[in-house]
């Protein structure tokens, strides 16, 4: 899609701040595209999307985080990453570069409190980031995480860069969306250079983005069971995880099915028998799947964990403009394959659960409602796969495109400018981590410190995807 | 519950017979494993991970492992939450600016005699990111490195072919 674009004077700029601030607009992103800043915004009643941008003077720019909070870190990064300034901001402390000088956590004043940090290296086979609690006792009164540690320089290695080769580094943003990932670049490339892939790789595209859901969905019902010490659901939806990603290799001769949608279209057919093997693994989970929910609602022991621990208020949800199942679970229906949409979501039959608790247990319970929706669109996809080309020539010739699609956790969002050589001038990338991670800190709060690896769990945001 | 443990008992295991062992990995390790170290360690290894700037499709791939299918453990090989626990030291990603003293601070942290196991193409020597500023390179720039495990990520099978390498050094 290419959303209207308008370059505003400093008056223009503060009125978008104050709409996003009212809550009249949703901030999709912000970026440098020195020396322009850029802001993204969805209106969310109309579903229109646009772009504004601001010519920086002196490399400066009048701050939207300091009216509208969820700027705050993505003003921070441009900082670190692009030196143009926020004038105004209230936090200017370094985000993404990380500096020697001792970090100044926010503080937490009170009684009796007392600090604990943990990471970057945790004790699991996760990413790295620290957290730094403030606790009374055994209660949370402060969480305030720090990330950039996982940051690679994807943005700055993709300048320059031909688009095939960028579209691999868009595929290694966050390893467990690669397809995702791998669709917004292709759309925002296919926008740039007005083309559209052909039918056949639109629906082969969705057909891995759906299973990319279903096997994320299966390892975090298991893993958030486990942080439960709650192992048997763990080692099934394990079982789950792995048959998916085996019809996922039978399929594509890839695990994880990365470096397959291109811009252009897809970079292999699916096997011939790989709608065997899919029709299979339906069969399979449509089998045991349900047993796995029944013994997650029936079990005591696990819903004292989950019921009631770590709340994400409606209110932040919606301030935060969040996507995913953490706000899903939290009365947010925002789902990008409908809003803003792309294909072929529009020719298919899926429902966007929706749950109010915003608890740990209805984040368990959004998930296990997409699994269901994402095996009927399997099915679905596989009986409606048209015939044709995979992918096209991609034409020489610069343009500008913006993508928003739906990976497993939330939206993800791809900025591209392609320069008249065909090759990337600038591109952005924006994980729906960026918005979940500070509702986090919101989640935590007044739960006890035994409790936040199920939270964390539960939002499972992505540390190199934010990080980039 | 019983219903699905009774269920899971009548099927059998899903476990798989291991792949076999990877022989570049093999020579790899002879040059690094003698054998009164690995006398003392037995056919018991405790592995720490650390992740030092991958994309995390390594480290599902690494989860993987502990799956029916592959039941890493029966090998004698665990992963360990803390470095203080560990003979081996796994390391994806390529090692970014960020990560890199929390990475040798790992490694320091770690009991001798200990081994470094690099996973992934970007752990091998940076792969996509080899020469960003905000990478330093390959584990191998970081640490001295006993074996390498290459892919994109890996598969289960291609880690475990590496790593019982350790084992039948």
């Amino acid at each position: 899609m290419m959303p209207t674009q308008t370059n505003l004077k400093v008056d223009g700029w503060l009125e978008a701040v104050d709409r996003l601030a009212a809550g009249r607009l949703t901030l999709l992103s912000l970026w440098a595209d020195a020396p322009d800043v850029k802001m993204a915004l969805l209106d969310e009643t109309s579903g229109a999307v646009s772009i504004v941008g601001y010519h920086c003077r002196n490399g400066q720019y009048p701050s939207v985080g300091v009216k509208h909070p969820p700027a705050i870190r993505l003003e921070r990064a441009i900082r670190d990453l692009h030196k143009l300034e926020a004038i105004g901001a209230s936090d200017t402390r370094p985000w993404i570069k990380h500096t020697p000088a001792p970090y100044a956590f926010l503080p937490a004043d009170g009684e009796a409190l007392h600090q604990i940090a943990v990471g970057p290296v945790h004790a699991g086979i996760i990413e790295p980031g620290h957290f730094r609690f403030t606790a009374n006792g055994e209660f949370l009164v402060r969480l305030e995480a720090r990330l950039g540690y996982v940051h690679r320089g994807i943005e700055a290695s993709m300048a320059g860069a031909p688009l095939d080769k960028a579209a691999m580094f868009a595929a290694r943003a966050s390893g467990d969306s690669t397809v995702a990932y791998g669709i917004a670049f292709a759309l925002a490339a296919e926008t740039a250079l007005g083309i559209a892939a052909p039918p056949r790789a639109v629906f082969l595209r969705a057909l891995m983005a759906e299973l990319e859901r279903l096997a994320n969905h299966f390892g975090d019902i298991g893993a958030i069971c486990n942080d439960a010490s709650f192992s048997l659901m763990h080692a099934q939806c394990g079982i789950l995880r792995e048959l998916t990603l085996r019809a996922a290799n039978d399929c594509f001769g890839h695990r994880l099915m990365m470096d397959i949608a291109v811009p252009g279209g897809v970079a292999r057919d699916i096997a011939a028998d790989g709608a065997a093997a899919l029709r299979v693994l339906l069969a399979e989970v449509r089998r045991v799947f349900p047993q796995l929910i029944e013994l997650y609602d029936n079990t005591a022991s696990l819903q004292d964990r989950t019921v009631t621990t770590g709340i994400v208020k409606p209110e932040y949800a919606r301030q935060f403009g969040a996507g995913g199942f953490v706000v899903r679970a939290s009365a947010r229906g925002v789902d990008a394959r409908r809003l803003p949409g792309y294909a072929p979501y529009g020719d298919l039959r899926f429902d966007v659960p929706v749950l109010t608790a915003g608890d740990v247990n209805a984040r368990v319970w959004i998930r296990i409602r997409e699994v269901e929706q994402s095996l009927t669109l399997v099915e679905q996809i596989i009986a409606a796969l048209p015939q044709g080309d995979l992918r096209i020539d991609l034409p020489v010739r610069g343009g500008e495109g913006l993508a928003l699609t739906e990976a497993f956790r939330g939206d993800v969002l791809v900025w591209l400018r392609v320069g008249e050589d065909g090759r990337v001038a600038r591109c952005h990338l924006r994980d729906a981590s960026w918005f979940q991670w500070p509702l986090l800190e919101t989640a935590v709060e007044g739960n006890i410190v035994a409790d936040f690896p199920l939270c964390n769990k539960s939002f499972n945001c992505s540390y190199a995807g934010h990080d980039l | 519950m019983r219903k699905t443990m009774i269920e899971s008992l009548l099927r059998g295991p899903l476990t798989e017979p291991p792949p076999p062992v990877d022989d570049t990995a093999l020579a790899e390790l002879a040059a690094s494993v003698n054998n009164a170290a690995r006398a003392r360690l037995g056919r018991s290894l405790s592995i720490r991970h650390v992740d030092a700037g991958s994309c995390n499709g390594c480290e599902l791939e690494l989860h993987a492992l502990s799956n029916a299918f592959y039941d890493l453990e029966r090998f004698g090989l665990r992963f360990v939450a803390s470095p203080r626990h560990a003979d081996v030291l796994t390391v994806t990603g390529p090692v970014t600016v960020n990560m890199r003293e929390a990475l040798l601070r790992t490694y320091e942290a770690m009991p001798d005699p200990k081994w470094v196991v690099a996973i992934g193409g970007c752990a091998a020597d940076g792969g996509l990111f080899a020469g960003g500023a905000a990478v330093v390179g390959g584990v191998k720039d970081v640490l001295p490195v006993d074996l390498t495990i290459r892919g994109c990520p890996p598969s289960p099978r291609q880690l475990l072919a590496g790593l019982l390498a350790l084992l039948k050094v």
